[in-house]
Protein backbone atom coordinates (compact mmCIF):
# COMPACT_ATOMS: atom_id res chain seq x y z
CA UNK A 1 0.00 0.00 0.00
CA UNK A 2 1.17 3.56 -1.36
CA UNK A 3 2.15 6.59 1.16
CA UNK A 4 -0.84 7.96 -0.20
CA UNK A 5 -2.96 5.29 -0.05
CA UNK A 6 -2.37 4.86 3.42
CA UNK A 7 -2.52 9.00 4.06
CA UNK A 8 -6.55 8.28 2.37
CA UNK A 9 -7.18 5.36 4.69
CA UNK A 10 -6.47 7.64 7.83
CA UNK A 11 -8.44 10.43 6.43
CA UNK A 12 -11.86 7.61 6.34
CA UNK A 13 -11.18 6.62 9.06
CA UNK A 14 -10.65 9.79 11.06
CA UNK A 15 -13.77 11.62 9.32
CA UNK A 16 -16.36 8.43 9.70
CA UNK A 17 -15.40 8.43 13.74
CA UNK A 18 -15.80 11.79 14.22
CA UNK A 19 -19.43 12.30 11.96
CA UNK A 20 -20.40 9.77 13.93
CA UNK A 21 -19.44 10.96 17.62
CA UNK A 22 -21.00 14.45 16.26
CA UNK A 23 -24.35 13.23 14.45
CA UNK A 24 -24.52 10.27 17.82
CA UNK A 25 -25.02 13.65 20.45
CA UNK A 26 -26.97 15.68 18.09
CA UNK A 27 -29.45 12.88 17.23
CA UNK A 28 -29.32 12.36 21.39
CA UNK A 29 -29.91 16.20 21.88
CA UNK A 30 -32.83 16.23 19.38
CA UNK A 31 -34.82 13.59 21.54
CA UNK A 32 -34.72 15.73 24.58
CA UNK A 33 -34.36 19.55 23.39
CA UNK A 34 -36.02 21.56 21.08
CA UNK A 35 -33.97 22.56 17.90
CA UNK A 36 -33.27 26.29 18.89
CA UNK A 37 -32.06 24.86 22.64
CA UNK A 38 -29.00 22.51 21.27
CA UNK A 39 -25.67 23.71 21.88
CA UNK A 40 -24.44 22.41 18.88
CA UNK A 41 -22.23 25.09 17.90
CA UNK A 42 -18.84 24.21 20.41
CA UNK A 43 -19.46 20.35 19.40
CA UNK A 44 -19.15 21.35 15.86
CA UNK A 45 -16.01 23.41 16.33
CA UNK A 46 -14.72 21.26 18.42
CA UNK A 47 -15.28 17.97 15.76
CA UNK A 48 -13.70 20.16 13.16
CA UNK A 49 -10.27 20.84 15.19
CA UNK A 50 -10.63 16.96 16.60
CA UNK A 51 -10.64 15.96 12.97
CA UNK A 52 -7.89 18.12 11.65
CA UNK A 53 -5.33 17.09 14.71
CA UNK A 54 -6.46 13.59 14.32
CA UNK A 55 -5.68 13.70 10.61
CA UNK A 56 -2.15 15.42 11.13
CA UNK A 57 -1.38 13.00 13.76
CA UNK A 58 -2.54 9.93 11.50
CA UNK A 59 -0.49 10.65 8.69
CA UNK A 60 2.85 11.45 11.10
CA UNK A 61 1.78 8.36 13.04
CA UNK A 62 1.73 6.77 9.27
CA UNK A 63 5.20 8.30 8.36
CA UNK A 64 6.80 6.78 11.13
CA UNK A 65 5.36 3.44 10.63
CA UNK A 66 6.25 3.57 7.05
CA UNK A 67 9.94 4.41 7.64
CA UNK A 68 10.52 1.77 10.86
CA UNK A 69 8.65 -1.36 8.50
CA UNK A 70 11.15 0.48 5.44
CA UNK A 71 13.91 -0.03 7.66
CA UNK A 72 13.43 -3.18 9.21
CA UNK A 73 12.15 -4.82 5.70
CA UNK A 74 15.13 -3.29 3.81
CA UNK A 75 12.01 -1.66 1.18
CA UNK A 76 13.91 0.79 -0.25
CA UNK A 77 15.82 4.17 0.61
CA UNK A 78 14.06 6.26 3.20
CA UNK A 79 13.84 9.56 1.24
CA UNK A 80 11.56 7.45 -0.81
CA UNK A 81 8.59 6.36 0.78
CA UNK A 82 6.38 9.16 0.82
CA UNK A 83 6.54 9.05 -2.88
CA UNK A 84 3.75 10.49 -4.84
CA UNK A 85 3.69 10.14 -8.57
CA UNK A 86 1.10 10.43 -11.62
CA UNK A 87 -1.39 7.64 -10.65
CA UNK A 88 -1.49 8.90 -7.17
CA UNK A 89 -2.22 12.40 -8.35
CA UNK A 90 -4.66 11.16 -10.97
CA UNK A 91 -6.34 9.20 -8.19
CA UNK A 92 -6.66 12.47 -6.03
CA UNK A 93 -8.35 14.41 -9.18
CA UNK A 94 -10.71 12.15 -9.41
CA UNK A 95 -11.67 11.42 -6.00
CA UNK A 96 -12.04 15.53 -5.70
CA UNK A 97 -13.92 15.72 -8.70
CA UNK A 98 -16.61 13.36 -6.53
CA UNK A 99 -16.53 14.54 -3.28
CA UNK A 100 -16.93 17.99 -5.23
CA UNK A 101 -20.04 16.87 -7.28
CA UNK A 102 -21.58 15.94 -3.29
CA UNK A 103 -20.97 18.66 -2.08
CA UNK A 104 -22.28 21.02 -4.29
CA UNK A 105 -25.57 18.98 -4.08
CA UNK A 106 -25.69 19.34 -0.16
CA UNK A 107 -25.11 23.11 -0.78
CA UNK A 108 -28.16 23.03 -2.96
CA UNK A 109 -29.81 21.40 -0.28
CA UNK A 110 -28.74 24.15 2.20
CA UNK A 111 -29.67 27.26 -0.17
CA UNK A 112 -33.03 25.60 0.02
CA UNK A 113 -33.44 25.30 3.73
CA UNK A 114 -31.97 28.81 3.89
CA UNK A 115 -35.02 29.51 1.31
CA UNK A 116 -37.27 27.52 3.07
CA UNK A 117 -36.61 29.50 6.48
CA UNK A 118 -35.64 26.86 8.60
CA UNK A 119 -33.57 27.17 11.84
CA UNK A 120 -30.32 27.94 11.61
CA UNK A 121 -29.36 24.74 13.76
CA UNK A 122 -30.65 22.53 10.19
CA UNK A 123 -28.80 25.13 8.13
CA UNK A 124 -25.46 24.75 10.28
CA UNK A 125 -25.99 21.05 10.45
CA UNK A 126 -26.87 20.14 7.25
CA UNK A 127 -23.58 22.81 5.57
CA UNK A 128 -21.74 20.57 8.38
CA UNK A 129 -23.06 17.64 6.71
CA UNK A 130 -22.43 18.35 3.37
CA UNK A 131 -19.01 19.30 4.09
CA UNK A 132 -17.97 16.45 6.07
CA UNK A 133 -19.76 13.95 3.69
CA UNK A 134 -18.02 15.54 0.46
CA UNK A 135 -14.72 14.61 2.26
CA UNK A 136 -15.54 11.24 2.55
CA UNK A 137 -17.05 10.54 -0.82
CA UNK A 138 -13.86 12.21 -1.72
CA UNK A 139 -11.79 9.82 0.55
CA UNK A 140 -14.33 6.73 -0.53
CA UNK A 141 -14.03 7.08 -4.41
CA UNK A 142 -9.95 7.67 -4.26
CA UNK A 143 -9.49 4.08 -2.12
CA UNK A 144 -12.29 2.70 -4.80
CA UNK A 145 -10.31 3.54 -7.05
CA UNK A 146 -6.45 2.54 -5.44
CA UNK A 147 -8.55 -0.70 -5.13
CA UNK A 148 -9.80 -1.42 -8.32
CA UNK A 149 -8.25 0.64 -10.76
CA UNK A 150 -9.33 3.23 -13.50
CA UNK B 1 -20.28 1.65 -29.65
CA UNK B 2 -17.96 -0.55 -27.83
CA UNK B 3 -15.93 0.19 -24.74
CA UNK B 4 -12.20 1.08 -25.45
CA UNK B 5 -9.94 -1.63 -24.91
CA UNK B 6 -7.37 -1.24 -22.03
CA UNK B 7 -3.84 -1.14 -23.06
CA UNK B 8 -2.06 -4.38 -22.30
CA UNK B 9 1.43 -4.84 -21.09
CA UNK B 10 4.50 -7.06 -21.37
CA UNK B 11 6.65 -5.42 -18.51
CA UNK B 12 6.48 -8.47 -16.26
CA UNK B 13 8.02 -10.66 -19.03
CA UNK B 14 10.16 -7.70 -19.52
CA UNK B 15 11.64 -7.76 -16.06
CA UNK B 16 12.12 -11.56 -15.67
CA UNK B 17 14.37 -10.91 -18.76
CA UNK B 18 16.00 -7.88 -17.60
CA UNK B 19 17.93 -10.02 -14.59
CA UNK B 20 14.76 -10.59 -12.61
CA UNK B 21 14.44 -6.85 -12.36
CA UNK B 22 12.00 -6.26 -9.25
CA UNK B 23 9.01 -4.07 -9.38
CA UNK B 24 10.53 -2.19 -6.76
CA UNK B 25 14.25 -1.90 -8.32
CA UNK B 26 11.83 -0.63 -11.84
CA UNK B 27 9.75 1.47 -9.78
CA UNK B 28 12.47 3.53 -8.28
CA UNK B 29 14.26 3.68 -11.88
CA UNK B 30 11.18 5.64 -13.42
CA UNK B 31 10.19 6.73 -9.76
CA UNK B 32 6.98 5.98 -9.38
CA UNK B 33 5.58 3.99 -6.64
CA UNK B 34 6.09 0.16 -6.78
CA UNK B 35 2.44 -0.16 -6.07
CA UNK B 36 1.97 1.89 -9.29
CA UNK B 37 4.26 -0.33 -11.28
CA UNK B 38 2.12 -3.53 -9.95
CA UNK B 39 -1.48 -1.88 -10.96
CA UNK B 40 0.05 -1.31 -14.57
CA UNK B 41 1.52 -4.84 -14.48
CA UNK B 42 -2.20 -6.01 -13.60
CA UNK B 43 -3.97 -3.82 -16.03
CA UNK B 44 -5.61 -2.04 -12.85
CA UNK B 45 -4.14 1.58 -14.28
CA UNK B 46 -2.66 2.46 -18.00
CA UNK B 47 0.16 5.25 -17.50
CA UNK B 48 0.68 8.21 -18.84
CA UNK B 49 2.47 7.96 -22.37
CA UNK B 50 5.70 10.22 -20.96
CA UNK B 51 5.73 6.80 -18.02
CA UNK B 52 5.32 4.95 -20.39
CA UNK B 53 8.45 5.84 -22.60
CA UNK B 54 10.66 5.92 -19.18
CA UNK B 55 9.65 2.19 -19.16
CA UNK B 56 10.61 1.29 -22.05
CA UNK B 57 13.69 3.39 -21.95
CA UNK B 58 14.47 1.09 -19.15
CA UNK B 59 14.01 -2.30 -21.08
CA UNK B 60 15.71 -0.46 -23.63
CA UNK B 61 13.24 -1.60 -26.01
CA UNK B 62 10.76 0.44 -28.38
CA UNK B 63 7.40 1.17 -26.48
CA UNK B 64 5.19 -0.85 -28.32
CA UNK B 65 7.23 -4.09 -27.03
CA UNK B 66 5.95 -3.19 -23.99
CA UNK B 67 2.70 -1.96 -24.45
CA UNK B 68 0.20 -2.59 -27.13
CA UNK B 69 -3.37 -1.80 -27.80
CA UNK B 70 -4.68 -4.99 -29.47
CA UNK B 71 -8.11 -4.31 -32.23
CA UNK B 72 -11.12 -5.03 -31.54
CA UNK B 73 -11.66 -8.64 -33.23
CA UNK B 74 -7.81 -9.77 -32.35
Amino acid sequence: MSFEEKCTWIGTIVSTLILGIYFYYIVGQLQRLPVAEIAYQWPMIMTIGAMIVASIVGTILVSIGTAVSAKINGSGPLKEIDRKDERDININRQGELAGYYTLSAGILGVIALAMLRFDQFWIANALYLALIVGGLVALVAKLIAYRRGF
Amino acid sequence: MGRPMRVINKIRSLRFAADEMTQAELADRVKVTRQTIIAIEQGRYSPSLEMAFQIAKVFRVPLDEVFQYPDEDA
